[in-house]
């Protein structure tokens, strides 16, 4: 079916609503993996955009509860896209140059696994508010 | 920017970070008079006369992390090569209008891209600002408020992937309507 109207979202509520239901009682709840991917003027040209779809597809896809949002440039506009990392209880971690392979890589190793892929910014980072 | 859609997820992070609740998007495509505008105006805290001159300027940003800001000198170059113009307008405590208009016929108009996928990017990230998106062409025109959307969905957060992704299928569908046809 295709989505045309308000009307038409009002269709899939119901299985919107029954997909938050079934998260809030998995045993994942509580435990929510934070990405914030940068999108500044250097992120946007670099293909940020793609990034971050891309890691809102993919976790969504496999049940992973995650808050995806942007941030401002974190000054390493070299290595663009770049993406924060937060696991839950750990430090977060900035990953560069991260286009959909990187992303998948990041996702299946370090989110999934809690490996430690290459491509860390090595820096003393710490996150920015904005 | 390959994409005038990428211009305006550019500029949109500006208003964001100017602390705004409400973002206009409107664009006019007039095969008539031969121009393609694009007006992005927010309700963010604005800026002073001074920052304003100082803002087209690529070596200028209020950003702490690095010292140049091309995003608005990106897209007036763009537009301006585009035999098109650029204008920006700002109060303090009232917002910021930027507008950017290229000749619709010019061959270094930058198409508009994937603007459905940018505007649902910003609409999950920022679930709180209203984002207002109006698009007239020949054809017809299109109107797009979170406002309208989030009381329709009673509740469901309108981040949510689903929700996301059924507006983008919503936004494409009603763009695809009212391409404009050069006739």
């Amino acid at each position: 079916m295709k989505i045309k109207t308000l009307a038409d979202l009002k269709k899939i509520k119901a299985e919107v609503q029954e997909k938050i239901k079934l998260r809030e009682q998995g045993e994942n709840a509580g435990n929510i993996v934070q990405v914030k991917v940068a999108m500044a003027t250097c992120g946007i040209a670099s293909g940020a955009k793609e990034t971050m779809s891309f890691i809102i597809e993919e976790l969504d896809f496999r049940g992973i509860d995650a808050v995806v949002t942007q941030t401002g440039c974190m000054g390493y506009c070299y290595a663009e896209p770049t993406i924060e990392v937060t696991l839950p209880g750990k430090d977060p971690v900035v990953y560069g140059y991260v286009d959909r392979e990187k992303a998948r890589q990041i996702i299946d190793e370090y989110i999934v696994k809690g490996e430690l892929v290459d491509g860390i910014i090595p820096v003393n980072y710490k996150t920015i508010d904005e | 920017m390959k994409e005038l859609s990428l211009h305006i997820l550019d500029i949109v992070q500006n208003s964001i970070s100017a602390e705004s609740n409400l973002i206009e998007i409107v664009v006019d495509e007039s095969v008539k008079n031969d121009k393609y505008s694009i007006a992005i105006t927010d309700n963010g805290k604005g800026m002073d006369n001074e920052t304003l001159q100082q803002v087209t300027n690529p070596f200028f940003t209020s950003r702490t992390t690095r010292k140049v800001g091309i995003g608005i000198s990106l897209l007036k170059q763009n537009a301006e090569q585009a035999g098109g113009t650029f204008t920006i307008n700002s109060k303090v405590g009232e917002g910021t209008t930027v507008k950017a208009v290229f000749q619709f016929s010019n061959i270094d108009r930058p198409i508009m891209g994937d603007i459905a996928g940018t505007m649902t990017l910003l609409i999950g990230a920022n679930p709180n600002i209203r984002f207002i998106y109006n698009h007239n062409t020949n054809l017809g025109s299109f109107e797009f408020d979170t406002n309208e959307v989030i009381e329709e969905l009673e509740g469901i957060p309108i981040s949510h992937p689903d929700i996301i992704k059924a507006l983008k299928e919503l936004i494409n569908e009603n763009l695809e309507m009212i391409e404009a046809k050069l006739t």
